[in-house]
């Protein structure tokens, strides 16, 4: 049957498919003819894209560990971490009695470097960039990005700046450790710490560099979604994924130039005694000759993109989801262009918000409600979207398979996260909240480990496109059973936490005799966060050992999903298509329709059939 | 290369082109904005643009009308014409940016440092970064250049193309410089 199935989308593809004489040309001694060009400097999207997920995985792991190791100390700061000295060296310090420490410098470095590696090197090039790269060409029906070999630069500008922030985790004064948002004049000031010093200038390096990557690939996207979709693919028949990727694209364009200039005015505040951010300063005693500058100044230049970061994180995990549930739900997703002008909406609004970031820094109140309402202004398209993913799910046949699970702990993560995001919107209410553990379990869930899941249910859906195999599913159900119950374990305590003002980032509380009733809280979050470590690391394994071990892909559409990439053949080439380009007839969510289980975009309109986005 | 459709009448390289000075105008908005908040702050030194600046805005603007120039006899099979204007536009381009470093040393005779004051700092970081975004002009220049004088005259499309990136890059950076300069006018 499934090959009777196989054997028609052929016929489909050769009798109303679009030639663009691609296969005229001889590409084999550009592409792919040795093992360096096709593994490693790749210009073929596919190959692209897993080298972001895999790079993207090693930094998660990195990133992940380090929150598990500055935990501990939190949890269990009586407890001998001296067991870890063979792998941190001189960061822990032991004692006469041979109880082992974290160095309270290292653990800053280490809060500090968890949050830049997360949130640039995997929920940015890690989420966007894989699959980005994968999905863009292949459901849009294009033989690759519109410029390949700029999209190849855009790795390894990212590969680039991961040597670099890798490199500066070894360095005798340590990475740098005064948060990742990176304020002047912990940033500003070498002298100011000892990660201020050369730790920051490589995470300065290192950041331009990822910035110039996040620009090449955007220019890529953008071009790629507005020039180079195949005939019939219109802008409101395209897949809510290219939706997310191209307004994700959009916003980080928009916004990464302006940290750049941010960066250059530190630079220059660093290296040649200019007084952009700082004024009147002592250090050690000594007057520094800064004079006038104003560290507010960065914190609007940083949030300036920081907010739209969030959303560039969020985005494209909301369309992996999207597409995801209406495909094992056998559904159409409700509500295509609620969702398309939510994802508009959402993309607009991050660039009216970023001092709500701020609140506590000295700007003025009346600026701040400007920003207060237009943050909670943000509810209505997220609430909008959340309302259209249950209607999809609602009385459908639901496949509760690994990518199905994620993509419904996805929809519970943004809604309990989001929720106190209304909360810490309000400007009174953060006067409280700023910079306590509330704040630090509202983003963890919602851009997080929700952005996480996302992804998860994205590598574990696409993964028989890329790898031509499946993930296991029993590691993938205890992989998504305990992340979820893991992570709530972890971050609903800290809401209490946060609400009775327990501050964010501090080594120890020891001194703070109001927080002591918080001990064993403390060590609750820690040991869930080991144990949540532990099942990421089943499955970076499952991920793996599938690759050579999972069941075979044996049809080429084995979700019965409607979107071209499931078109291609198993082992596509370059090209993606080995004759004719698919042509696109209807929109990508033609589930169940007129005793159909599901129509491919492919598929010519029958005689007398309405269009399925007309009735939605 | 691209792998790309012929449907477009627009190429994708230069609409690719135009996104990215979407993202280096952004760039400027963020050093002027902070140039306007900064300056709405107080303790803000006010001084005139040495003149030289007046002189290295005109020869922009004229490197820019003669590559353009040089791009229609391009097209128009006036060979001659057209490697002489590339070279003459490629030599206004580098001397806009000797009279960059001259207007630079103008300020630091009239007491303005790097460090001294912000708004000077501001002046040096803009026109600076600036003259990054006009060596990568130049460089583009280069590389036409070089074809110009060792390929055959052609005119194909592929060419053509690459004449009309290089040209709109220029005149953007061109542009680029005349609202900063205008901005730093008008904002003292």
């Amino acid at each position: 049957m499934a090959h009777v199935a196989t054997h028609e989308e052929d016929v489909l593809i050769k009798e109303h498919g679009w030639d663009d004489h691609f296969h005229d040309h001889h590409h084999g001694d550009k592409y792919q003819s040795n093992f360096i060009s096709h593994y490693i400097f790749s210009m073929d999207h596919k190959i692209i894209a897993r080298q972001f997920l895999i790079t993207g995985m090693f930094w998660a792991l990195i990133g992940a560990a380090m929150s598990v190791v500055f935990r501990l100390q939190l949890g269990f700061p009586e407890e001998s971490l001296a067991w870890l000295k063979p792998v941190l060296g001189k960061w822990i310090v032991v004692n006469e009695a041979g109880i082992g420490t974290l160095a309270p410098e290292f653990y800053y470095a280490l809060v500090t470097m968890h949050g830049t590696i997360i949130v640039f090197f995997v929920l940015t090039a890690g989420l966007s960039g894989t699959f980005s790269n994968l999905l863009i060409p292949l459901q849009l029906g294009a033989r690759d990005m519109a410029s390949p070999f700029l999209n190849m630069l855009s790795y390894w500008f990212f590969f680039l700046a991961g040597v670099v922030m890798f490199y500066s985790l070894f360095i005798s004064t340590g990475p740098f450790a005064g948060g990742w948002t990176a304020y002047p004049p912990l940033s500003a000031l070498p002298q100011a710490s000892s990660g201020s010093g050369t730790g920051m200038t490589l995470w300065l390096v290192s950041l331009t560099l990822f910035v110039v990557s996040v620009l090449l690939g955007g220019v890529n996207y953008i071009t790629t979604v507005l020039n180079l979709r195949t005939k019939g693919m219109t802008l409101w028949r395209m897949p809510l994924t290219i939706w997310a990727f191209f307004v994700t694209a959009i916003l980080g364009l928009l916004s990464f130039p302006v940290l750049v200039s941010g960066f250059f005015m530190l630079m220059c505040d660093r290296g040649l005694g200019t007084s952009f951010f700082l004024s009147e300063i002592f250090i050690e005693g000594q007057a520094m000759e800064f004079v006038g500058g104003s560290p507010v100044l960065y914190q609007h230049l940083f949030w300036f993109l920081g907010h739209p970061e969030v959303y560039i994180i969020i985005l494209p995990a909301m369309g992996l989801v999207s597409e995801v549930l209406s495909v094992h739900a056998r559904k159409p997703i409700f509500g295509y262009k609620a969702m398309v002008y939510s994802i508009l909406a959402i993309g607009f609004l991050a660039f009216i918000v970023w001092a709500h970031h701020m609140f506590m820094s000295g700007v003025n109140p009346f600026i701040s409600n400007f920003f207060v309402v237009f943050t909670l202004i943000i509810a209505v398209p997220s609430a909008v979207k959340v309302f259209n993913w249950i209607t999809t799910i609602w009385k459908g046949n639901l496949r509760l398979n690994s990518p199905m699970l994620f993509a419904i702990g996805f929809v519970s993560l943004f809604i309990s996260g989001g929720l106190t995001g209304i909360f810490l919107g309000n400007s009174a209410i953060d006067i409280q909240l700023h910079d306590t553990y509330f704040v630090v379990a509202h983003f963890h869930i919602v851009m997080g480990v929700a952005a996480f899941f996302g992804m998860f249910a994205g590598v574990y859906h696409w993964y028989p496109r890329m790898f031509g195999t499946f993930m296991d599913e029993t590691m993938g159900k205890i992989h998504f059973w305990g992340t979820l119950i893991g992570a709530y374990a972890i971050f609903w305590p800290m809401h209490y936490l946060g609400m009775a003002g327990v501050p964010r980032r501090y080594y120890s509380f020891g001194n703070f005799d109001a927080f002591s009733h918080f001990d064993d809280m403390n060590k609750f979050i820690t040991v869930a966060a080991a144990i949540v470590f532990m099942i990421q690391v089943l499955f970076v394994i499952n991920f793996f050992w599938s690759i050579w071990n999972g069941k075979k892909m044996k049809t080429k559409n084995p979700w019965g999903a409607t979107t071209l990439e499931w078109t291609t053949p198993i082992e596509a080439g370059h090209g993606n298509w080995p004759g004719k380009l698919p042509t696109v007839h209807r929109w990508a969510y033609d589930y169940n329709k007129d005793d159909r289980e599901f129509v491919p975009q492919n598929v010519p309109m029958a005689e007398g059939e309405k269009a399925g986005e007309d009735h939605h | 290369m691209t792998v790309g459709n012929k449907r477009n009448r627009f190429h994708p390289q230069m609409f690719a082109l135009y996104i990215a000075f979407a993202s280096i105008i952004m760039m400027f908005g963020a050093f002027t904005s902070a140039y306007i908040v900064k300056q709405a702050a107080g303790n803000w030194l006010e001084f005139s643009l040495p003149t030289i600046f007046y002189i290295s805005t005109i020869v922009i603007l004229t490197s820019s009308l003669v590559l353009h120039m040089s791009y229609s006899a391009f097209i128009n099979g006036q060979e001659r014409k057209y490697k002489l204007f590339l070279v003459l536009a490629f030599l206004l381009g580098l001397s806009f940016l000797a009279l960059q470093y001259l207007g630079w040393q103008e300020l630091y005779a009239i007491g303005i440092d790097l460090k001294g004051s912000i708004s000077g700092s501001f002046v040096y970081l803009i026109s600076g970064v600036h003259a990054l975004h006009i060596l990568g002009g130049i460089a583009a220049m280069i590389v036409a250049m070089l074809q110009a004088f060792t390929l055959p005259y052609q005119v194909t499309d592929k060419r053509k193309l690459r004449f009309q990136l290089t040209l709109h890059y220029w005149h953007f950076v061109d542009l680029l410089w005349v609202y900063l300069f205008v901005f730093i006018l008008l904002y003292r």
